[in-house]
């Protein structure tokens, strides 16, 4: 980004440059800081008491709680996917590899009415957790569940690219110093993924905040016990209750915001890092 | 942030030496263990729209597709691609083109708020559009004064998904075009080409395939949205009813043979996309033998 002002002799600056901020103002900033607009309307204690209502901060909490887990269990197995994808061979690689987008292309309707057939009491693998007292469907467990299968590729492709570029001489050298495996892997290798360990674990994690088509299927809904905020806004919705509506929202869109600005600078910073090398 | 096609899978990193490598014990546990997991948490469900659709036969299946609300649902579906679509890819590769080509101030911000509805929950994405154009919206008495109706109708249906898949073409193209520099059109432009004659001539053959892809995830996000649309859809049966809307009622109907059958056109949308990917990524390895070298190689 340093070095010379000098002029491009490329046209289509002033026009490409015009239209994306007139787009992305009329699509995106205009209709977003609506939601900021619409919350000043409401007086500070009518605000407080709408995103403090008992119903609402339980919906943090179940939303919160299973993304948390559900980033937490594609940090391990995105990792190990991306893994086993990167380094080793095995028969049919090529179809893996793309199936791990499927997430991203499958509409999330369909993904949640799939994963509750699954795993409701009479299904596939529902009907074989029954006998050991574990419910999965209309559970956070199931809203976990559904996470899972939404954030996955974040992380492998956030992981994979990186795990691909990392060259085989510090390994090397630490085979050579005799460290184990385990101790390569932990001391050497694992540093150099964890910047985008982060940042995919970051995506996965505000990916599943707001995510609701997946989940309003397997998660059976009940105020207090399975309903996520995305769901209570919808709630409100209904109900023409705008105000409450929005308010719920502002408190969501600050909390997404800030994990957007924390997962750019993470990219920012690894970016600058790989050209300053 | 949108899949970028980033990785190309090669053999380099996957042929090591015996002690950069893992015990084969260690491998085959390593390898088994990663498949389980994307078999119970992403074939399985795959498999599973196809059995449920198929359980009351293929007389049921073929019933629920050619059902006229499932028709007309499509119709709605394909319609509203049709508009929000294009509207993103033209503004995805402006946004490219002004990023990738020339410096200015504000740049990373720019970037930031091209990613901004990737962050925003589809729900609310839905919300900002009935605050601006609802009943008790900014322009809902003027919209209603001259009879225009933009909520829970296809205009309404339209804005919401194009706010959802903004960014889908333009997050393609960047990492591609900032990649391939801007010495084959400055070299155009000094032997006199103009400006469009640059871009159809120079810029669009080096970047048509992930402008591809980045046409086919947008357009497979455009037809599979389901929370923002529910949102500002009014789920008018015939009227307002998208696919993944009709897969819903049917559903909550307990149609679910119905419901399955109609998602599974869905699933296949999706299958396509991916082939379509895969297809990309070996034209461009194909073309760039080395991967994301490409930086490089033009700027010999």
């Amino acid at each position: 980004m340093k070095g010379s002002k000098a002029r491009s002799v490329l046209p289509g600056f002033g026009l490409s440059l015009g239209f994306t901020i007139f787009y992305l103002s009329i699509m995106v900033l205009i209709p977003l800081a609506g939601v900021f607009i619409k919350t000043t309307g409401l007086t500070w204690d009518q605000f407080w008491n709408t995103v403090t209502n008992a119903r609402v901060l339980a919906s943090y909490r179940v939303s919160l709680i299973t993304a948390l887990s559900a980033a937490l269990a594609n940090l391990v197995f995105g990792l190990l996917v991306a893994w086993v994808l990167v380094r080793y061979r095995f028969p049919g690689k090529k179809l893996v590899d793309s199936l791990v987008d499927l997430p991203f292309a499958l509409p999330t309707a369909v993904a949640g009415i799939a994963l509750t057939a699954i795993y409701a009491p009479n299904g596939w693998i529902g009907s074989l957790l029954v006998p050991l007292g574990i419910k999965v469907a209309f559970t956070p467990i199931g809203i976990t569940i559904a996470l899972i299968f939404i954030g996955l590729p974040f992380v492998v492709r956030t992981v994979q690219p990186v795990l691909q570029e990392l060259d085989n001489e510090t390994e090397e050298a630490a085979v050579m110093l005799g460290a184990y495996r385990w101790v390569t892997f932990r001391k050497v290798i694992l540093p150099q993924l964890i910047p985008s360990l982060l940042t995919g674990f970051a995506l996965a994690f505000a990916r599943g905040i707001g995510e609701y088509g997946s989940v309003v299927f397997i998660s059976g809904n009940m105020p207090l016990k399975t309903e996520i905020t995305p769901l209570l806004i919808m709630t409100k919705l209904e109900q023409y209750d705008y105000a409450g509506a929005t308010a719920i929202a502002l408190v969501m869109l600050t909390a997404s915001f800030l994990m957007l600005f924390i997962i750019n600078y993470f990219q920012w910073r690894s970016n600058r890092r790989a050209t300053t090398e | 942030m949108a899949g970028a096609i980033t990785t190309h899978l090669s053999d380099k990193a996957s042929i090591r030496p015996k002690h950069t490598n893992e015990s084969p014990v260690v491998r085959v546990v390593l390898t088994v263990v990663a498949l389980l997991f994307l078999g119970l948490i992403v074939v399985l469900p795959l498999a599973s729209v196809f059995v449920e659709a198929f359980k009351r036969g293929a007389d049921v299946y073929v019933a629920s597709i050619t059902d006229p609300d499932a028709v007309s649902a499509l119709k709605l579906t394909l319609l509203t691609a049709l508009i929000a679509v294009p509207l993103n890819t033209i503004f995805g590769v402006a946004a490219a083109w002004a990023i990738s080509k020339f410096r200015f101030r504000g740049k990373n911000l720019l970037i930031t708020l091209i990613d901004l509805p990737f962050a925003v929950s589809p729900v609310i994405a839905g919300l900002i559009f009935i605050l601006m154009f609802g009943a008790q919206g900014w322009f809902g008495p003027w919209l209603d004064d001259h009879n225009i109706q933009i909520m829970f109708a296809l205009p309404g249906i339209v804005l919401a998904t194009t706010f959802v898949t903004f960014p889908f073409v333009a997050r393609e193209l960047l990492p591609l075009m900032q990649a391939q520099g801007i010495q084959e059109e400055e070299a155009a432009a000094s032997l006199g080409a103009k400006g469009w004659q640059i871009f159809w001539r120079v810029t669009l053959p080096n970047i048509k395939w992930g402008l591809l892809y980045g046409i086919i995830l947008c357009n497979a996000r455009a037809m599979g949205e389901f929370g923002a649309v529910s949102v500002v859809s009014g789920h008018i049966r015939g009227e307002t009813n998208t696919l993944p809307l009709h897969v819903e009622i049917l559903y909550n109907e307990y149609q679910f043979s119905a419901s399955f059958a109609v998602a599974s056109l869905l699933v296949l949308l999706a299958v396509l996309t991916l082939v379509v990917k895969t297809f990309v990524e070996w034209k461009t390895a194909q073309r760039e033998p080395d991967g994301e070298r490409s930086g490089e190689q033009h700027a010999h």
